[in-house]
């Protein structure tokens, strides 16, 4: 029988004691809890008060060394290609194209001084496959590919995701391509009329 | 006939003080022999729980909550998420209206339809205002007690008709938990009907005022009261499927109980339902305890705020701010308390509330007949 009525008892002592807890945090929704950090002294003293953050109004930054989104700067870009291999996942597609020798100067160097030797008409980096593992950061030889703290970049559309960084468009892409395939052929022809001629030469010697 | 028609609408607000002056000459108001007053007069507790769910059911609710757990709610839709209701309801009307297959199309459309029902007839007999009640029954207090069972009905034909485990699991714990809780519920009410000596709601609501505001009210007139009020509160949680009790609609378990398989506007209609439901238990609960329309505030001197703060009007106020109360503390009990078991429900009604429903059923008794 006292175990009873110790029941009642302890039902109703406990229900007023979480029905105060519960207003005391109704009545402390009008202000925001604090802002102190874990390395605060108060910090498990800020109990009390609102703990939502409204996201995309405000946004809690991210470190200033951050690395979230993929980022490939393409003017130090030699387009060697070791970050497409050194990718688990294979989200960097890159094409190359030859510079031709008179071109060396247009193409520029890099920031350190490097003679960039590969035109890059794709250099596409698909941030949705892209896991953020930095295997292709220590490759790059030129540190030109970096994680940037961008880390939110959601879009409507799959495609808006591959990022394209090529320096070429289409058009100069072909003609670079001709060209290439122009001094290619005229390579050609200059060493077939060297052999023919050396062919002559050792005929005439006869 | 129009001018006459005119004049008794025009009525309650310039003459009309007496008891129920407001709904009689509602009664009385037709046009062409159409009982246009009697459709109205339905209508306004319809209109009135209508935009009560919508406001203070659904956006208060889910702010109130929000705020307990330290959170901002609706924050989008608006200033403050004001909105939100409304484009809650617009999704719920774009809604495809699916009946299950399998399910028995008749119970399962019917279904919310007497869920809603049964909470709004109780309407009928809740005094509004003083000059104000649907139907002034002297079995008023009977009537609303009774009629609530209704709403079991259609929470075992949703439950049933879904032909969902889920559905039928809720809907036989609902009818368990309101058939027994109803005990409870009807000996605590008996004891504010012993007290008055009446079952009429309205004349429940006048035997409790007088100048001294809120110690005229039955909750304070005798020493006993408080266990009833409690064990009415306590009741009228379960009956309306309300944490802790919320075991029919056990979200983690049941997914969403007696509607799990509804959608749409049958799915609003049940929630309509269970918000009518809310406000009526609190109705019930500020008449016979706490005074229904009448003024809590006394008369100190020569400031009569007792007198300046009655009227229909401001019984109008006070009785809606009582529910509004009393759903408050329903709402903080939600976000406070986990769910019962089922063997913890029954045990609480069986063994905790029936016999201290009848200790304060003879001590009220006793109360009455020997305190003079």
């Amino acid at each position: 029988m006292s175990e009873y009525f110790g029941n009642i008892k302890t039902g109703a002592v406990t229900i007023a004691t979480g029905m105060g807890i519960t207003l005391k945090h109704f009545f402390n929704a009008i202000h925001r809890k604090g802002d102190a950090g874990v390395d605060d002294v108060d910090y498990f003293r800020q109990v009390d008060g609102l703990c939502t953050l409204q996201y995309p109004h405000e946004v809690i930054p991210t470190p200033k060394n951050g690395r979230y989104r993929l980022y490939n700067n393409i003017e130090d870009c030699i387009g060697c290609g070791q970050c497409d291999r050194a990718c688990p996942i294979g989200c960097i597609t890159i094409e190359t194209i030859k510079v031709a020798p008179d071109d060396l100067a247009l193409c520029g160097k890099t920031s350190d001084g490097q003679q960039k030797k590969f035109w890059l008409p794709v250099f596409d980096i698909d941030v949705a496959k892209c896991m953020t593992c930095g295997i292709c950061t220590t490759v790059c030889p030129t540190e030109c590919l970096a994680h940037t703290p961008v880390s939110d970049f959601s879009e409507f559309d799959r495609s808006n995701f591959i990022y394209h960084f090529g320096n070429l468009s289409r058009l100069e892409a072909e003609a670079k391509r001709r060209k290439n395939a122009e001094l290619q052929a005229k390579a050609q022809a200059e060493k077939e009329k060297k052999a023919a001629d050396a062919l002559k030469e050792s005929k005439g010697g006869e | 006939m129009s001018s006459t028609a005119l004049s008794q609408i025009s009525m309650p607000f310039l003459m009309g003080n007496s008891l129920n002056a407001w709904s009689e000459a509602l009664v009385g108001f037709n046009i062409l022999g159409l009982p246009l007053g009697l459709v109205i007069l339905a209508a306004i507790p319809l209109v009135f729980i209508a935009l009560y769910s919508l406001t203070y059911g659904v956006y208060g609710e889910r702010k109130i909550s929000a705020f307990m757990q330290d959170r901002l709610g609706p924050m989008e839709v608006g200033k403050w998420g004001i909105l939100q209701t409304i484009a809650d309801i617009l999704k719920l009307l774009q809604k495809e209206d699916i009946v299950p297959s399998s399910a028995d199309k008749f119970l399962f459309v019917i279904g919310p339809g007497i869920l809603f029902v049964g909470s709004f007839l109780a309407y009928a007999v809740l005094p509004f205002s003083s000059a104000f009640i649907g139907a002034s029954l002297n079995v008023g207090l009977f009537y609303a007690i009774g009629i609530v069972a209704l709403e079991v009905v259609g929470i075992l034909a949703a439950g049933w008709g879904s032909n969902n485990k889920w559905s039928l699991y809720g809907a036989v714990r609902s009818v368990a938990q309101i058939v027994s809780y109803e005990i409870p519920a009807a000996i605590a009410l008996l004891c504010g009907a012993m007290m008055a000596g009446t079952l009429d709601m309205q004349q429940i609501s006048v035997l409790q005022s007088g100048s001294w505001g809120f110690a005229h009210f039955f909750l304070f007139k005798t020493p006993i009261a408080w266990l009833p009020f409690l064990i009415y509160f306590i009741a009228s949680l379960a009956e309306v499927n309300r944490a802790p009790f919320d075991i029919p609609e056990a979200e983690s378990e049941l997914v969403a109980g007696y509607f799990t398989e509804y959608t749409g506007m049958k799915f609003a209609v049940i929630f309509l339902a269970e918000y009518g439901s809310m406000f009526m238990v609190s109705a019930i609960i500020s008449v016979v305890f706490l005074g229904g329309w009448n003024s809590p505030l006394p008369n100190l001197g020569a400031i009569a705020l007792n007198d300046w703060t009655n009227g229909p009007v401001w019984g109008a106020f006070w009785i809606i701010s009582k529910g509004f109360f009393f759903i408050f503390v329903q709402m903080w009990l939600r976000w406070t308390l986990p769910r019962l078991r089922v063997d913890q429900l029954m045990y609480l009604c069986w063994k905790v509330l029936t016999p201290f429903a009848f200790v304060s059923f003879v001590l009220t008794a006793i109360w009455e007949v020997y305190v003079p």
